[in-house]
């Protein structure tokens, strides 16, 4: 069964996903919005950084997160400056990491449902005295709902299965950044099988099951059809 | 002195080009008429504020909506318009009733009753359903009330019914017509269909090319020689005319215009009846004296004010019958052998008519 060292990093995994998915939707939004409607040529370059973590080994990204963010990386000077300290081998070190790794999974979905709404109904909801925030939260929200439910949920699956970046960037430090991830591979090492077995089998099955639930949602969304 | 609605733009889009320089009635139906590609729809648009002309300006009942030369461009959801679009454009995740409050609820006017809108387009046993549930003529009966329904200053239509089958127009047509009749604010309407310009139009602006060829009231415009569309096979004036009596025993009525009456097969309206007649150009024949042994019933004294030969043979000649100008398609023979010039007094035989609603 699951000791309790195991239990913290579930916990400590599922706070990581948690504030990822939130943070990423905070930035992804508003990217995927300007990515699917501009056309800026500028878009090119951008739409290739935000898919880059899908091809890079995660090695690479934690690397150059590790230099950036270190105490001689420019990032890494700002934040001592400002009193944060380093971020590497802490939580928000983990958060950065995560958020920039998973990114594409959440600003794709989120693009290619606001480009699939197209101009019509924000030109409706202007004829009919709507602001644009207005037409955004009232029109272009609930029609890219399937978008939303996707892009969450695969942000936060994803965020769940990193390991290479976390190794990286988080280290392997009890509960401040050892996720579900790093401890199977733990048990590995010490050749605690019934133990990997317990978090992989854990790991697999609830993958498995979210993505059950997104694929069948989405089927049976109202709005989902027109958006295909 | 302004005009209600003056509206003044120019944009350049390198293969396209609008320029525009309209009054338009404060009142009653304008339609923007014109092939595609000839910019009615681009001008609609420029009028709304869902598209910038760089150059322009725009006056709506004393409210000045767009002039670059002040820099000033009110967005499109701070005017007072309907907008109708050519597909219905209603929102997939509100029902019939919340795309209704939409624009409402934006208005102040969450409260409104709207029984009468409602009844007017039909659509008060929908309210429940969702957009995906409704037939094209009954999203696109939605969509109007949906404009409507904010009492704006004016109501904009951008070829409501080209993406309806020929039995959906037929049943919207009839609608259109009462809003035609019961609204009291301009509504400017893009259509390239000759059949909608008959039926709904009161003033008429012939588009094209990004310019507007000719504007005026309908059947003075239908009627100018300089306009493509008086040379057309299908060219045709349209008169406001008034049921004036019934002649039972020959299953006849007559209706009243300025400046004569005429014989129609019998149709059952009350006296003073509004009617909207369509007299096809091909339908009307000249004589230089009046014919006293034919057996068309309306031959009526009229001046000719226009002359214009065309490359197949065909002469289009404009008349005057009392107020009322009139087309006739004759062969060029014809012409020259009854020596028809303008400023003539003539007879016109008038084969057959339409009524428009």
């Amino acid at each position: 069964m699951l000791n309790e060292a195991d239990i913290a990093t579930l916990w400590l995994t599922f706070k990581v996903a948690s504030l990822a998915t939130l943070i990423m939707l905070m930035l992804g939004t508003p990217l995927a919005w300007w990515l699917a409607r501009t056309s800026s040529r500028f878009k090119g370059i951008c739409n290739a950084l935000v898919a880059l973590p899908l091809v890079l080994p995660p090695t690479v990204l934690g690397f150059y997160l590790l230099v950036m963010l270190g105490p001689k990386g420019p990032v890494g000077r700002l934040t001592s400056e400002l009193g944060w300290g380093t971020l590497p081998f802490t939580f928000g070190g983990l958060i950065v990491a995560s958020v920039l790794y998973s990114l594409p999974f959440v600003v794709q979905p989120l693009q290619a449902s606001f480009a699939a709404i197209g101009r019509q109904p924000l030109e409706a909801a202007a004829t009919l005295r709507a602001g644009p925030l207005d037409t955004f939260f009232n029109v272009v929200v609930p029609l890219a709902k399937p978008g939303f439910m996707t892009a969450a949920i695969l942000g936060f699956a994803h965020t769940v299965g990193e390991f290479g970046v976390v190794l990286m960037v988080g280290g392997n430090i009890p509960d401040k950044t050892r996720v579900v991830s790093v401890q199977i591979y733990n048990h590995v090492e010490a050749l605690e099988y019934e133990q990997a077995h317990w978090l992989a089998g854990g790991l697999l099955l609830f993958s498995f099951t979210v993505l059950l639930v997104l694929y069948s949602a989405l089927k049976t969304h109202p709005v989902a059809h027109q958006l295909k | 002195m302004t005009t209600p609605i003056h509206a003044k733009f120019e944009l350049d889009y390198g293969e396209f080009r609008l320029n525009v320089d309209l009054d338009l009635p404060g009142s009653g139906v304008t339609v923007l008429f014109g092939h595609s590609g000839s910019g009615k729809t681009t001008l609609l648009r420029c009028i709304a504020g869902l598209q910038q002309a760089p150059n322009g300006f725009l006056q709506i009942n004393g409210e000045v909506w767009q002039d670059s030369e002040r820099n000033l461009f009110l967005p499109t959801h701070k005017r007072s318009l309907g907008y109708v679009f050519q597909e219905a454009n209603l929102f997939p995740h509100l029902s019939v009733k919340g795309n209704l409050q939409f624009g409402l609820k934006r208005t102040g006017l969450a409260g409104a009753d709207l029984t009468h809108i409602l009844e007017l387009l039909g659509i008060a046993h929908l309210l429940e359903r969702l957009p995906d549930g409704l037939s094209g003529g009954e999203r696109q009966r939605v969509a109007i009330a949906r404009a409507l329904a904010l009492n704006p200053q004016i109501l904009l239509m951008d070829e409501p019914l080209a993406a309806l089958d020929f039995k959906r127009k037929q049943e919207i047509l009839p609608y259109l017509g009462r809003l035609h009749r019961e609204l009291n604010i301009p509504v400017l309407y893009v259509t390239h269909s000759q059949q909608e310009v008959a039926q709904l139009a009161d003033h008429l602006v012939i588009m094209d090319e990004g310019k507007a060829l000719a504007s005026g009231p309908l059947s003075e415009t239908l009627s100018r020689l300089d306009v493509p569309l008086a040379h057309d096979r299908e060219a045709a004036t349209v008169w406001q005319v008034t049921v004036a009596g019934h002649e039972a025993e020959y299953h006849l009525t007559r209706v009243a215009f300025a400046g004569g009456t005429l014989s129609l097969t019998h149709l059952s309206a009350e006296i003073g009846t509004p009617l909207r007649l369509q007299i096809y150009a091909r339908d009307v024949s000249i004589t230089l004296q009046k014919p006293s042994d034919t057996s068309i019933l309306n031959v009526l004294p009229a001046v000719i004010t226009d002359i214009a030969d065309d490359d197949s043979g065909q002469s289009v000649v404009g008349l005057l019958v009392g107020d009322q100008p009139l087309l006739a398609h004759i062969t060029r023979k014809s012409r020259m052998l009854l020596g028809l010039r303008v400023d003539m007094n003539v007879y016109v035989q008038i084969k057959g008519t339409s009524i428009l609603n």
